[in-house]
């Protein structure tokens, strides 16, 4: 059956349903989980070391609001639910910033279920929401500097022809590089800003804790949509 | 770690327990409406045309916010988790309780998550319950240079006297634009500088922020245990205070206080036009007597430079868990300002004129 099914539209199924979006965001709630220790190491060699905890108490919040029996018509209602439990849970600027981004993705995501060029326009209004509210620019040693990187590539793999499930690793890819690079940068807002170049060598905890938001969907979709023959 | 604790993860909720055991003044609400969004707030009801003070942050700079509630200063605060800035449906709770139908000064310190989470509260406020709000950022300390390049200026040790001053004017009834505006006033006019011994270890991460060796200081943290600007080698507590001093006079703001009283010194008048409020604060874990030997250094060096003190407060106010250190905060005041300092205050941290 499922043979048949996929060999009928092979594009058709590279697209994020209800179902697989909420497999992403558990699988994100996942890896903040398994991730705890790393990113509140991180932040405490540049910040207050609360970035972990934080993380990891938005992710349950959202894993118990969205999980289970929670059933949402839309993708975007989904994402908007995940926006507003991470801004309701969070604190911190990443609770604002990250609630922002989700919300803003989800607004342009009003079906139940979206194709690669949906998804672009998502995560540009996602983007935007970030750089609106945070004020940050590339470089500044923020999750701006993994969050770009992903959305323009996947902005660029959709538009060169690749479907949802190839550009989403292109992106995790990007972002994963991204936050690396932020290690040699002077952070220019945020906590780490204050100390100055001090904050050179360190790797940015709010980078770290995008790319791997970008590496649960590729996972995600590799897994839910890799199984299919 | 070595903490009087029962569960990491309760630390904040056990804490503000006892803050409303010890003051049956306060009461902490944790508000189910909300999602179970949690204040302090003054267990009196907010007088009518009275505007209303709301404050918050991260915890674990105790007494600030929950010990500056009450008459005369807040009338709600708005406690995060340690270091972590409150939430907006926290603060939209503490709105809704407080506004007795004059509005809401939200005094904010300048933290990005702080700032973020304030903002989407404001708005929320708004649309969602019609009740005006209006912002005072406090971002005094000098530490923080080049605020292109920064998130710009923290806001520490003058929170203190923005919400005792502003608290007072709304406490006479001025309106809510009035209030606002006292509170910029005081910001502007005050600035801050601090000095670390030792790193905060906060329950949740269990390890010392930093490490500090034992012939070394930090010069010019935050209160949230990040380390400071640089790192020099410990000197004498006068060296210290001059340090800080220095830091603080250099900025533009206290020029006038310095040529003022120059003036008047040379025109025999005494010295006029230099008076400030100056706070020497502990960030914890720094005992009181060590606290006054920065503030007899303080005098010193201000009498030296024909600065008047006219108030003076310390002790511990805003801290920052168990880190050993001290800030300083100097507050050039008008006979306004010094005149709302004095008023009547009766909160758990600060209480006079009664």
């Amino acid at each position: 059956m499922n043979a048949g099914d996929s060999g009928e539209g092979g594009n058709r199924v590279d697209t994020l349903d209800i179902e697989t979006t909420r497999a992403w965001i558990l699988a994100t709630a996942a890896a903040v989980d398994s991730h705890r220790d790393v990113l509140t190491e991180l932040d405490a060699a540049i910040g207050d070391a609360d970035h972990g905890a934080n993380m990891h108490r938005g992710f349950t919040a959202v894993a118990a609001a969205v999980g289970g029996d929670y059933a949402p018509e839309t993708v975007g209602q989904l994402l908007g639910k995940v926006g507003m439990t991470l801004i309701s849970s969070v604190g911190g600027a990443s609770g604002p910033l990250y609630g922002s981004a989700f919300r803003a993705a989800g607004r342009q995501l009003a079906t139940p279920e979206a194709d690669g060029d949906q998804f672009a326009l998502a995560l540009r209004a996602a983007l935007d929401a970030v750089r609106a509210l945070g004020a940050a620019a590339a470089g500044d040693k923020t999750m701006v500097d993994a969050l770009m990187p992903a959305v323009t590539t996947f902005d660029e793999a959709v538009t060169s022809g690749a479907g949802l499930r190839a550009a989403a690793r292109a992106a995790a890819t990007a972002a994963d590089a991204g936050a690396r690079a932020t290690t040699p940068l002077q952070a220019r807002k945020g906590r780490a800003s204050y100390l100055g170049e001090r904050s050179i060598g360190h790797q940015d905890p709010g980078a770290t804790s995008t790319a791997l938001i970008f590496a649960a969907l590729a996972d995600t979709l590799d897994g839910t949509l890799g199984r299919m023959p | 770690m070595k903490k009087f604790l029962n569960n990491p993860d309760a630390y904040v909720a056990e804490s503000l327990a006892g803050l409303a055991a010890a003051h049956p003044t306060l009461t902490v609400v944790t508000d189910a409406a909300e999602g179970g969004a949690t204040f302090v707030r003054r267990t009196a009801r907010t007088r009518p045309g009275k505007v209303a003070l709301v404050s918050g942050g991260g915890s674990g700079h105790e007494p600030l916010h929950g010990g500056f509630v009450g008459v005369g200063m807040l009338d709600a605060a708005c406690p995060g988790e340690v270091f972590t800035s409150p939430v907006p449906g926290q603060m939209l709770a503490a709105v809704r309780a407080v506004d007795s139908g004059a509005g809401v000064v939200f005094v904010v310190k300048n933290y990005t998550g702080d700032v973020l989470n304030f903002q989407m509260a404001a708005e929320l406020a708004v649309e969602e319950a019609g009740i005006a709000v209006e912002t005072v950022l406090v971002d005094d300390d000098v530490a923080v240079q080049d605020s292109t390049w920064t998130a710009g200026r923290r806001g520490t040790g003058a929170t203190v006297l923005v919400e005792k001053i502003a608290g007072a004017l709304a406490e006479r009834g001025a309106e809510m634009a009035a209030v606002a505006d006292m509170g910029r006033r005081v910001n502007a006019r005050s600035r801050s500088f601090a000095v670390a011994l030792t790193a905060c270890t906060t329950p949740a991460n269990g390890k010392p922020g930093f490490l500090l060796p034992e012939d070394e200081m930090e010069v010019g943290v935050g209160i949230h245990g990040e380390p400071g600007r640089r790192r020099a080698k410990l000197a004498s507590a006068r060296e210290v205070a001059k340090l800080a001093l220095d830091a603080i006079l250099a900025e533009p703001v206290f020029a006038g206080a310095q040529a003022g009283a120059q003036a008047g010194a040379q025109a025999g008048t005494g010295a006029d036009g230099g008076d400030v409020i100056v706070m020497v604060n502990g960030l914890g874990a720094t005992p009181l007597s060590e606290l006054y030997i920065l503030f007899h250094e303080v005098s010193r060096l201000l009498a030296g430079r024909g600065v008047t003190i006219a108030r003076s407060l310390v002790g511990n106010y805003v801290t920052s868990l168990d880190m050993a250190g001290a800030s300083f905060t100097l507050c050039q005041v008008d006979d306004e300002m010094l005149e709302l300092w004095d008023a009547p205050v009766n909160t758990p941290a600060l209480r006079w004129g009664l």
